[in-house]
């Protein structure tokens, strides 16, 4: 095993970071998700392939109810985000989310992407949100772009922003939606590397991709889903090396062929 | 005859027929009395500080309230025809209808006239009050629109990317979404802007007295006393210094928007 957050600690008492029960969805008469069973647990970064339309997007976007799932049970850390009175703007502040489109706000700056949560829905104080900016921007390398508007800035150090402004609210978690597929070649590297550093020091990930280089280096666990249904899921050397599913195997070998 | 030929013949034909009737105005109008009816500088001089310091002033508080008026309740509206709940759809989805389908003149006629008779008396208050909430409440349907297509034309991912980070929807409206679609339609804006500039003129059918009278009424009053046009040709002039510059930048604007990135 390569990855270096190494096997997910396992503690008995606490309970998984997201735990998914027989989700349903359907728009209108589209079922796109038929009974998913899933999880992710402290620590462990987990990625999720599988081909176009397969359901990917909308069972992350469930995870912070972006989506309304039909039926079914998510636990955030065991507690229920669909039960009836549940704080749901209080939970998300515990889930990152970063976008394939980036959706940085373009009428702030970087500082103003990353603190305008911070102080208005975590009401940190300017002092402590504009440190806080500070420290996740430089871990995303890009400190010197605080004073830049997002227009300005390439695809790469749009994306790592957003993973920082994400990362600024102290999230125990983070969700990424393709978050390279909308960048040119040669940009993909450094956000990949961000994102890989970020599971290094032991977060929480559920990752939707398209990369499987980074799938089989950095995930602890890798899921395939198709249809709407999870088909299989394992360590990543063997669910890349040896799928035990047909559907599996004909995705992976139309993914080496591109 | 080809084609060609004809189509050139026929525009000689189109600019012989404009000079002739344009010679034909110039030689039989009295040019002299013409002037004398409608730029006479005496009457000009007489009552240029008037036009300034009462008129023009009296136009510009009626836009200004009627505009602002229009801005946060048409902010209103737009949200309501974006809501989820139906009765506030329906409701602005009528006001609207409402509002743009019947003319400016009613409204400032039941509004200045029909509701202190219906409410015995209760008028809207302050001199400029009742034209002033006429001008807003019509202004409001327009911007109304305007506004919302400025929402709509924000991408769902900034009203996603801001409830992700755990902010309410009325927070992620009013922080970030609506100031990008302020942004987006500042050219309709300054046009309305403009719309309502001209449309004050109406308020003169409230019987203003002479300290509150816009441009329109002062002009009519004075070129009836001084038997005289001049006071409508200056009347004008000063319209056109409030809009020509109004409607450049909004043209500027939108150029630029077409220019810019996205
Ligand atoms: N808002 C929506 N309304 C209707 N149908 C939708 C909506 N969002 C997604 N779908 C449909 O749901 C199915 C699954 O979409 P989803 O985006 O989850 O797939 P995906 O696995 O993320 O695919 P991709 O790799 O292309 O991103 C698709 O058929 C899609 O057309
Ligand atoms: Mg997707």
């Amino acid at each position: 095993m390569t990855g270096a957050s190494g096997p997910p600690p396992s503690p008995a008492a606490l309970p998984p970071a997201i735990d998914i029960r027989d989700l349903h969805k359907y728009f209108g008469d589209l079922q796109v998700l038929k009974g998913i069973d899933f999880e992710v647990a402290l620590r462990e970064v987990v990625c999720v392939i599988g081909p176009s339309g397969s359901g990917k997007s909308t069972l992350l976007r469930c995870v912070n109810r972006l989506e309304e799932p039909t039926s079914g049970q998510i636990l955030i850390e065991g507690e229920d985000i669909c039960a009836p009175h549940v704080d749901l703007d209080r939970i998300r502040t515990r889930i990152g989310m970063v976008f394939q489109q980036f959706n940085l706000f373009p009428h702030l700056n970087v500082l103003g992407n990353l603190t305008i949560a911070q102080r208005k829905v975590l009401g940190r104080s300017k002092p402590a949100a504009q440190a806080k900016a500070r420290e996740v921007l430089a871990k995303v390398g890009l400190l010197d772009k605080i004073d830049e508007y997002p227009g300005r800035l390439s695809g790469g150090q749009q994306q790592r922003v957003a993973i920082a402004r994400a990362l600024a609210m102290d999230p125990d978690m983070m969700l990424f939606d393709e978050a390279t597929s909308a960048l040119d070649p040669e940009l993909v590297g450094e956000v990949l590397a961000v994102m890989r550093s970020l599971a290094e020091e032991g977060m929480t990930m559920m990752v939707v991709t398209h990369e499987m280089g980074f799938a089989r280096k950095v995930a602890d666990r890798v899921v395939f889903m198709d249809g709407g249904v999870v088909v299989e899921e394992g360590a990543p050397a063997a669910l890349l090396d040896e799928p035990t599913h047909e559907r599996t195997r004909r995705f992976l070998r139309m993914v080496h062929e591109r | 005859m080809e084609r060609r030929t004809r189509i050139r013949l026929t525009r000689y034909a189109i600019y012989a027929a404009t000079i002739l009737v344009v010679g034909f105005v110039a030689v039989r109008a009295d040019w002299g009395s013409l002037q004398e009816a409608f730029l006479d500088p005496e009457i000009f001089a007489e009552q240029f500080w008037d036009i300034l310091t009462i008129a023009a002033k009296n136009t510009l508080i009626y836009t200004l309230l009627g505009y602002t008026l229009g801005l946060v309740w048409g902010l209103v509206l737009a949200l309501m025809r974006l809501s989820t709940i139906t009765p506030y759809r329906w409701f602005a989805t009528t006001y609207i209808e409402i509002f743009r389908g019947i003319p400016l003149l009613l409204t400032l006629l039941i509004i200045g006239y029909g509701l202190p008779i219906a409410l015995n008396g209760t008028k809207v208050p302050g001199t400029y009050g009742p034209g002033a909430v006429a001008l807003g409440v019509v202004a409001a349907a327009y911007l109304a629109e305007t506004i919302r297509a400025g929402i709509e034309a924000v991408p769902r991912g900034q009203m996603e990317a801001a409830r992700s980070l755990g902010m309410s929807y009325g927070r992620a409206m009013a922080t970030i979404v609506i100031p990008q679609a302020f942004r987006i339609i500042v050219p309709p804006l300054t046009n309305e802007l403009v719309l309502l500039i001209k449309d004050t003129s109406l308020v003169s059918v409230l019987g203003t007295t002479q300290l509150t009278e816009e441009l329109t009424k002062f002009a009519r009053d004075n070129a009836s006393s001084t038997f005289n046009s001049t006071p409508y040709i200056a009347a004008a002039l000063v319209y056109l210094c409030l809009t020509v510059p109004l409607t450049r930048l909004s043209a500027t604007l939108e150029k630029r928007g077409k220019r810019g990135n996205r």
